[in-house]
């Protein structure tokens, strides 16, 4: 979440998800809030029933559409147009909080200036929202406050994700929505524990608690708890050790809890990378696409045979509770790391219990300062908590942003790295489904959510299919530059014409094979949301009988 | 908002100023029946059977939807009141079976015994899947079994299985809309409705169509709101009461919903949603409230394997993990690199980083959050 750190200092949640559902007005975006969030999803009704606005910001017209007041269908990868867009309205029309900006924020005058691209007529043509609607877009957002802005991964995995939650981050500033509650710039995490592996220091430039490797104090620090010397030089990125041609090979790599053979841009690559190391641990609940690569696979417990703490996107540190024993010989993933260390003769690592390693976490980070499980039985504490005393805090940048002032960003238009032509002519976007989890090592166990989505679906506009010949149910040849891969077509208004979106929770259909590894220059974060595919039906006999419970879910 | 005093059956109680005297006297440990109220849902006032009697008013009032007043004395348990509340559950229970409320043998009773009270199989206490976790009958408890005047009469309607996770058995329906409003109110999804049947109200989808097609998302919110055994979870259907309940954080999304997961026989039998957590305050997604199983999957990994000429034989742990340790003093430094997981806990990713940096030497940790 680089991009949120620049603007505010801080790169997560900046308020709580039941902030959301007291906002005048939500403007999600880059979300499919209630396939990916349900209880998200919740809320946002809930701010409906009091008569608050939603604005959606989609390509597809997902089922957040309807409960709409204004649906915003813009192009795949123009989200920095349109919100740029609807900033120049503001600024037009003279519906920003002035005073905010002038008391709180700093670089204004550059950011103003990179705004005047960026007059309603562009806008229209390059993200296909017509000026009117887009102008009436800009007014609700303004003028119902408070007002906060939803976003997920249809925000970040383009090649300029960076750029999108900057122009995120400028028009909560502009709109003074920042700093109060039922505010904010709200990113939607994914997975369970994103906001937590980040905290803890799972980051190659970071120890816990977001405190740099590279800055002489906080190595000092670590080295004096630990016992160990440590370096400074920042480390490498998932990618860069997956493969960094110029830099010094990796020879082993111990991976835990992942499965990237699947879930990573341009999977075929992966495997390859994979397969060249000379010693590569995989410590897993199931033997996964990736375990099976793996020259010692460790059996781990899972969630719920294990104690410790999930931090929320809203970062709220949670107890994880240990409901049953974990099967045979597996183990929490701590006791093993712990074991590893010691082996090697490494001292601090004899914990009794994850609740002895929380009261290092809290010596060793301010952010986690003031939590301890005794403080978290019944309710979870939101960080920064610094002290023992400290209540928590519901939401960021109060008085004062994390950075001192908010800081405007200037921007401009850049297309994404892909774009279709005459031999790809189609944009491919991944999507997810109610029903499946990531790769699905876990929910494709559960044989309901197996029912109810049992294969790769990929969704096509009608328009589309009949020029392409595909009807509904029949088997398609997908291919990109990078790969192919068949999958079953579904028609579907839900996906707009030039459109077509996969998920990517299936082994057998990696969709990942398709989509572009072309990485955010500050993330480092893939574009999976934008890449170009051709779509061809294959001949009869190869077609798949049509599934028996297919909806766009 | 300030406090207010009030006397609930001449015992001092004091309550937000928002609050309702259902919530007041929650707060004081007064039970007041309730049927088509439920935490979370709008106050609703259409079963009446939490009627009480405030001073100075002339009639007697819905505790759930009265909202409290400075000085206001209550009372909810007059013999008027009693037996109010008995005419209004006759009516309920002449289309509920009720040999489970009125059977005096029913602790004795198991599955499989004869039924001495010539009560047909399907209206059984004993195969209603929420016998002795129903609230309809903590509420015949607290009130009374009312004589019944008007006949009992069988509904005979088939069990909808469409579910997929949960069954919905309409025999067994007080109407009290809990689960229609679950469903429209709070998750916006409006699949299930009233419906008629000739002048018979019952609930059900739009034109009886399987619950796939009018936009169920399987949340089960509505079998968490149900009082009675007409929605039940599958996975809990027969099990009786857990052995436990812990509660736990979901380990799917980001929200970290509150689960008080229920075991039995050291398996998951069940999950309900927290209702305490103000994260979820009682809601979850499918995934959440449904798709916990995989814990229990034949395939998980229950010893080390170490690969030897291509394929995998099981170790001890003493074995893969002196492997390990040889092979990674080996690549201390650049050469070595730890992917972490977004799915594990904060104290295993903690021990990880710490693990590679101290002990490893590098800084090369990353995780697959930026995908
Ligand atoms: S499972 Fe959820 S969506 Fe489906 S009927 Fe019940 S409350 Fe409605
Ligand atoms: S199914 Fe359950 S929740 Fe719905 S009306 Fe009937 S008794 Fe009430
Ligand atoms: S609980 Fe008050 S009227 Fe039903």
């Amino acid at each position: 979440m680089a991009g949120l750190a620049t603007s505010f200092g801080s790169g997560a949640m900046t308020n709580s998800i039941s902030e959301i559902g007291e906002a005048s007005c939500i403007l999600a975006i880059g979300t499919n809030t209630t396939i990916a969030h349900p209880v998200i999803g919740v809320e946002v009704k809930r701010a409906l029933r009091g008569g608050g606005k939603l604005i959606v910001a989609n390509p597809r017209e997902i089922s957040l559409c309807r409960m709409a007041d204004i649906w915003l269908q813009h192009r795949p990868g123009s989200d920095v147009a349109l919100l740029m867009g609807l900033m120049w309205i503001i600024v037009d029309e003279g519906l920003l909080d002035l005073a905010f900006v002038q008391e709180r924020c700093e670089n204004f005058e550059v950011f103003l200036d990179s705004l005047k691209d960026f007059h309603p007529k562009f806008v229209e043509q390059v993200t296909g929202v017509p000026a009117e609607q887009l102008a009436q877009a800009a007014r609700m957002f303004a003028t119902s406050k408070p007002a906060t802005i939803l976003y997920t991964m249809g925000i970040t995995q383009h090649t300029h994700g960076t750029d999108n939650v900057l122009a995120i981050a400028n028009l909560a500033m502009l709109t003074g929505n920042i700093g109060k509650p039922s505010t904010g710039v709200n990113p939607l995490r994914g997975q369970n524990n994103v906001q937590g592996a980040c905290d803890m220091g799972s980051l190659p430039t970071v120890y816990s608690g977001y405190q740099s490797v590279a800055d002489a104090k906080a190595q000092q620090k670590f080295q004096e708890a630990w016992g160990a010397k440590l370096s400074p030089t920042p480390g490498r990125t998932l990618t860069e050790i997956i493969e960094a041609p110029n830099l010094e090979p990796i020879k082993a790599i111990y991976l835990v809890g992942e499965n990237p053979v699947l879930s990573d841009p341009d999977a075929t690559h992966v495997r390859k990378a994979l397969e060249r190391l000379e010693f590569l641990v995989v410590q897993d609940i199931f033997l996964t696409e990736t375990a099976q690569l793996a020259d010692v696979v460790l059996p781990a417990a899972s969630f719920a045979e294990k104690d410790g703490t999930f931090t929320n996107t809203e970062r709220r540190v949670q107890r994880v509770r240990k409901v049953i024993d974990s099967p045979g010989e597996s183990r929490p993933d701590w006791w093993i790391t712990c074991q590893i260390a010691r082996r090697m003769g490494a001292k601090g690592f004899d914990y009794q219990n994850p609740e002895e390693i929380m009261s290092e976490i809290a010596r060793l980070t301010p952010s986690y300062g003031g939590i301890s499980y005794q403080r978290i039985e019944q309710v979870g504490l939101q960080w920064p908590c610094p002290t023992a005393e400290h209540p928590g805090t519901i939401f960021l940048h109060k008085d004062t942003f994390s950075r001192g002032k908010g800081k405007f960003a200037p921007l401009q238009y850049r297309p994404s790295a892909e774009q279709p032509d005459a031999d790809y002519p189609l944009i491919l976007t991944t999507e997810r489904s109610l029903y499946h989890y990531h790769t699905s090592t876990m929910t494709r166990k559960v044989k309901g959510l197996r029912k109810l989505r049992s294969q790769e679906l990929l969704e096509i506009n009608p328009s589309d299919a009949q020029k392409l010949g595909i009807t509904d149910g029949q088997t398609v040849k997908v291919s990109s530059r990078r790969g192919q891969l068949t999958a079953t077509a579904r028609v579907t208004p839900v996906s707009p014409p030039g459109v077509v979106s996969m998920t990517f929770h299936f082994a057998e259909t990696p969709t990942n094979v398709l989509t572009n590894p072309a990485l955010d220059p500050v993330a480092k974060i893939p574009e999976l949301k934008v890449a170009a595919v051709r779509v061809e039906p294959c001949r009869p006999e190869q077609n798949a009988p049509a599934p028996a419970m297919a909806g766009s879910r | 908002m300030s406090n207010v005093n009030l006397t609930i059956n001449g015992g001092k109680v004091s309550v937000s100023g928002n609050a309702t005297v259902l919530e007041a006297a929650q707060a004081a440990g007064i039970y007041i029946p309730t049927l088509c109220h439920h935490q979370g849902l709008a106050p609703h006032g259409g079963c009446r059977l939490c009627l009480v009697e405030v001073e100075g008013m002339r009639r007697l009032t819905t505790a759930c939807t009265t909202p409290v007043a400075e000085g206001m004395a209550v009372k909810t348990d007059t013999p008027q009141i009693q037996q109010l509340r008995r005419n209004i559950l006759e009516l309920v229970l002449s289309e509920h079976p009720h040999a489970c409320f009125t059977c005096d043998r029913k602790e004795r009773c198991g599955p499989l015994d004869i039924c001495l009270r010539n009560v047909g199989v399907s209206e059984r206490c004993v195969t209603c899947p929420k016998n002795r976790r129903c609230e309809l009958q903590e509420v015949v408890n607290y009130i009374g079994m009312p004589e019944m005047t008007v006949p009992y009469t069988f509904r005979g309607l088939s069990v909808e299985k469409d579910g997929v996770f949960f069954d919905r058995d309409y025999n067994l329906c007080i109407l009290c809309g809990r689960c229609v409003r679950v469903c429209q109110e709070v998750r916006g999804a409006g699949a299930v409705a009233f419906t008629y049947r000739g002048s018979q109200a019952l609930i059900g989808t739009a034109f009886g169509q399987p619950l796939y097609d009018v936009g169920c998302q399987f949340c089960g919110a509505c079998v968490d709101a149900c009082p009675t055994g007409a929605l039940v979870e599958r996975s809990a259907k027969w099990m009786g009461t857990p052995d436990r309940q812990v509660t736990t954080t979901c380990p799917y999304c980001g929200v970290g919903c509150q689960l008080d997961v229920q075991v039995k026989h050291e398996h998951i039998i069940n999950v309900i949603p927290n209702k305490d957590s103000p994260v979820n305050k009682g809601q979850a997604c499918v995934k959440g409230k449904f798709g916990l199983d995989f814990v229990h999957d034949g395939d998980r990994l229950t010893s080390p394997l170490i690969k030897k000429n291509g394929s995998f034989v099981e170790a001890s742990w003493d074995e893969a993990l002196d492997l390990v340790v040889r092979s990674f003093s080996k690549y201390k430094g650049g050469q070595f690199a730890a992917i972490a997981s977004a799915k594990c806990t904060n104290e295993d990713n903690y021990v990880l980083q710490k693990f590679v940096r101290a002990v490893m030497e590098t800084n090369n940790i990353d995780h697959c959050a930026r995908l």
